[in-house]
């Protein structure tokens, strides 16, 4: 249970903070003067209505708004200890997403081998040693509580695995390349509820090595998975704090409505 | 007994049931004139021919006598085009799609590029034919040869080419992309390492489909000159020329007079002797066996490929 959770008693580190984040789809201001600090090691929630901005919020934070065109950001996100403004534009947006990697909503492994999905992010980086690539794929897929599945078969399709498999490797995916920050785009929503706790479970235990931003539309899984919580609305980020205190004390009225489920 | 409702329900589905029967056979009265009409000249052209298709027409060059008279240089010839073709289409033609796809803005121009691929798709091949006589034999001085041939036949078939790798390009989902990317890809790494790899199949269909076409092509060769009667092959690399003494270049051949298929049917069609029609029909019935298996190459490619291919 979620107020249970002893929080540690040595404040956190910052490993990433948003300041006065607009985003704009062409003439459509879909973010509105966003503050928010992101913690390292710690899993941070985005929730609230569709529409809402949080997944938009999430995609700024590895550029992938750079893929499309008529984009533009307006303030920063800095990335500590290094205090690299990633939304600069002067900053390379491959070198962004070299630092911080990203789970899709949806499965979405590459029709190729099982290996070659997981190796793909250290070739792009320049690995081309086969030991060392192996090793790396192993751990990885060790840290994503699927290598035991996996470990005869690398060489098998990933597109036949199934749909929280896949998932789980999207996530050794993306944690293979040592990453500083994953992003989950609300990872569970195309998965049944045994592959969901799986993944919620997996979450829990990666937090150690790397910080997790994530969105989610079950406000149950926010709760249960997350340290801190923000709460957005049109563009807007209403409320942000730690999990317990958003969901057992919200300071707004409209975080409350929202979490109680009288609006949504 | 059923009720009224029931009743009318089943007279409603009755109607609509003869509508389906009423277009099911109308559809298969239209494909068997379409097949009919393909199988009898198939089989004419079979019956005619076959008897001729001797080894020796296979190895003996075009003759005045009939009976003498082989598709050798223009066997010969067809193949050299097609690799001049293939081997120029392909590489431009895929280059091409991917950058319209994958690298240029969507604005108005690339608007008007797009309308002018599908637009050359339907141009008159004959037009591509005097468009190469002026172009490549006055212009560039390539000269009547099976490097002017091959190239006018690549321009042909690049836009079946560009618009296949565009629909294959296309076909592939957006969040594979994505993927991609968030791995820190750069865009030449995604093309090269994914959209290349999963779009090869419909490429791949687009390429043959191309092929076939120009295969067959007689109008743009003719106008650019190929000769009808050609009784010697293109120096292979290394062949020793008797007259001059010289071993030919490694790229001599592209510089030769030449003839193709087409050409060398129409020729024989066009002589009185009905002997020649039986070697026309023979000859014939060999270009339609390399379009066919050409297809038959790229059906079983396609599935192949397509096997390992899932999203």
């Amino acid at each position: 249970m979620p107020s249970t959770i002893t929080l540690p008693t040595n404040p956190p580190t910052l490993k990433a903070s948003a300041k006065n984040l607009d985003f704009y789809y062409g003439d459509f201001k879909a973010l509105k003067g966003i503050n928010m600090p992101v913690y390292e090691n710690k899993v941070t929630a985005l929730i609230g209505p569709s529409g809402c901005g949080k997944s938009t919020f999430l995609r700024c934070f590895n550029r992938m708004h750079d893929l499309y065109p008529g984009h533009r950001y307006d303030g920063s996100i800095h990335l500590h200890p290094d205090e690299v403004d990633i939304l600069h534009k002067d900053v390379d947006p491959i070198e962004v997403r070299m630092r911080i990697s990203m789970v899709f909503q949806k499965p979405n492994p590459f029709p190729k081998s099982i290996f070659e999905n997981v190796a793909y992010g250290l070739k792009v980086r320049g690995e081309r040693n086969r030991t060392v690539l192996e090793d790396k794929v192993e751990a990885a897929l060790k840290g994503a509580a699927l290598w035991n599945e996996v470990k005869d078969r690398l060489d098998e399709l990933a597109v036949n695995l199934s749909g929280g498999q896949q998932q789980r490797l999207c996530i050794a995916r993306g944690l293979a390349t040592d990453p500083e920050i994953i992003l989950f785009d609300e990872p569970t929503s195309a998965l049944d509820p045994i592959a969901t706790g799986s993944i919620e479970e997996l979450i829990g235990e990666i937090k150690h090595k790397v910080t997790i931003l994530i969105v989610t539309h079950n406000m149950q899984q926010a709760a249960r998975v997350s340290d801190y919580t923000a709460y957005m609305y049109l563009g807007e980020l209403m409320e942000y704090g730690e999990t317990n205190d958003i969901f057992m004390k919200p300071k707004r009225k409209e975080t409350e409505d929202y979490i109680t489920g009288r609006f949504g | 007994m059923a009720p009224d409702k029931t009743l009318k329900l089943r007279a409603l589905i009755r109607k609509a049931r003869r509508f389906d029967i009423l277009f099911a056979l109308l559809g298969l009265m239209s494909l068997s004139i379409a097949i009919l009409t393909l199988a009898a000249l198939f089989v004419d052209m079979a019956v005619t021919g076959i008897p001729r298709l001797t080894p020796e027409f296979f190895t003996n060059f075009p003759s005045r006598r009939a009976a003498e008279a082989g598709i050798l240089s223009s066997w010969v010839g067809s193949i050299l085009v097609m690799m001049v073709t293939a081997l120029c289409a392909v590489p431009l033609g895929i280059a091409g799609a991917i950058y319209l796809e994958e690298y240029a803005r969507k604005n108005w121009l690339t608007a008007v590029i797009e309308i002018n691929i599908t637009n050359l798709a339907g141009v008159p091949s004959i037009i591509y034919g005097l468009l190469a006589l002026g172009l490549f034999v006055y212009t560039f001085g390539l000269g009547q040869s099976i490097l002017t041939a091959g190239l006018t036949l690549a321009l042909l078939i690049l836009p079946i080419v560009i618009t296949a790798t565009r629909e294959a390009l296309r076909s592939i989902p957006q969040h594979v992309r994505e993927a991609a990317y968030a791995c820190g890809a750069s865009q030449w790494q995604v093309v090269n390492d994914h959209l290349l790899k999963y779009s090869t199949p419909g490429i791949l269909t687009g390429v043959i489909i191309g092929m076939s076409r120009a295969i067959g092509e007689t109008a743009p060769i003719i106008t650019i000159g190929a000769l009808t009667f050609i009784a010697f092959l293109p120096p292979a690399p290394g062949q020793l020329n008797i007259e001059t003494g010289q071993t030919a270049g490694l790229f001599d051949w592209l510089w030769s007079p030449f003839t193709v298929m087409p050409i060398q049917i129409f020729n024989w069609t066009s002589r009185p002797d009905p002997r020649f029609h039986e070697n026309a029909a023979a000859a014939a019935f060999v270009l339609v066996l390399m379009t066919l298996s050409m297809n038959a190459i790229a059906i079983w490619l396609r599935y192949r490929l397509r096997k390992n291919i899932k999203w």
